[in-house]
């Protein structure tokens, strides 16, 4: 089993990613310069950590959406790799069109920072499969821009094909319709704005996390 | 030539910058204040033959770049 996580200016969950993958799956890591142009060999899940990409200049992850390594990272989703965008993550795959939506400004123009508890919308992804049977987890936000906003159309679509993964029990950002995380089409690439790679042990608090990587190493 | 792009958020979307300058206009006394909107203006130089050839070209920045249509509109100057 093998990941990577891509390493952008300004990432800073990109260490945190690497402990929670491998202390709760064993899997090897392998961390990806944003100006390199291929992924290593064979790789199972790619992360996009959190952070300030690029210091969130022009809009979150506008920057880090163009940046060399993504066409390696778009090219490998089209293929069916595993791909899980946490948090800034989450913004550059929005921006990158490898989901649809955006993230804007939170509703009470507030950086919120907290635990939050999730409703596991569809356990049947191969990144949540192994909460079935559970309806809730415990995972951490911290984002300023958190606020999921997609047009009528589009959050219709996303309710009625299952893309919608998690959502908030309690908004903390305004998000549309309380969305937390969402799936493209095929299923294999997931965006949330919550942080499993910080409730992966239950030293943090919550080890939900872990299942999350676990799930999207399990069905690779 | 020198092009301006004004970017805003759509008008369906909600603007919460612009909402707090309104509250803070307001509270400064401009009661009357309303619909404040929060955008941002990138200018720059670009060589090009003609207006009409550089507009296209700004708008394609825009499309790929400068703006982010799905929830963004923008406007471009060029002289």
């Amino acid at each position: 089993m093998k990941a990577a996580v891509i390493v952008f200016p300004g990432s800073n969950c990109d260490r945190d990613c690497k402990v929670a993958i491998e202390r709760s799956t064993g899997a090897h890591v392998d961390m990806v310069w944003h100006g390199d142009t291929a992924l290593p060999d064979k790789v199972d899940l790619i992360v996009l950590p959190g952070g300030f990409s690029y210091g969130d200049y022009l809009r979150c992850g506008a920057m880090a959406a163009l940046s060399p390594v993504m066409a390696a990272v778009k090219a490998a989703a089209e293929r069916g790799v595993a791909t899980v965008g946490i948090c800034n993550g989450f913004q550059v795959l929005c921006e990158a069109q490898m989901l649809p939506g955006a993230l804007l400004r939170n509703a009470q123009l507030k950086y919120v920072c907290k635990s939050v508890e999730l409703d596991v919308t569809n356990a049947k992804t191969r990144f949540t499969a192994g909460y079935a049977g559970r309806r809730q987890v415990v995972m951490t936000v911290g984002n300023g821009e958190g606020n999921f906003f997609a047009d009528d159309t589009t959050l219709e679509r996303l309710e009625g094909e299952g893309q919608v993964v998690f959502r908030y029990l309690d908004n903390p950002n305004g998000s549309a319709r309380g969305i937390a995380g969402i799936v493209n089409e095929a299923g294999n690439v997931l965006g949330l704005m919550p942080h499993p790679d910080r409730a992966f042990e239950a030293e943090l608090g919550s080890a939900d996390g872990a299942i999350l990587f676990q799930s999207a190493l399990a069905s690779a | 030539m020198r092009a301006t792009v004004h970017v805003y958020l759509k008008p369906g979307v909600l603007d919460v910058q612009g909402k707090a300058v309104q509250q803070a206009l307001h509270g400064l006394g401009w009661a009357d204040v309303s619909s404040v909107r929060v955008g941002r203006t990138i200018e720059f130089d670009l060589a090009a033959s003609d207006v009409a050839s550089a507009e296209a070209e700004v708008k394609a920045m825009c499309d790929k770049l400068l703006a982010n249509t799905v929830i963004e509109s923008y406007r471009v100057e060029v002289a």
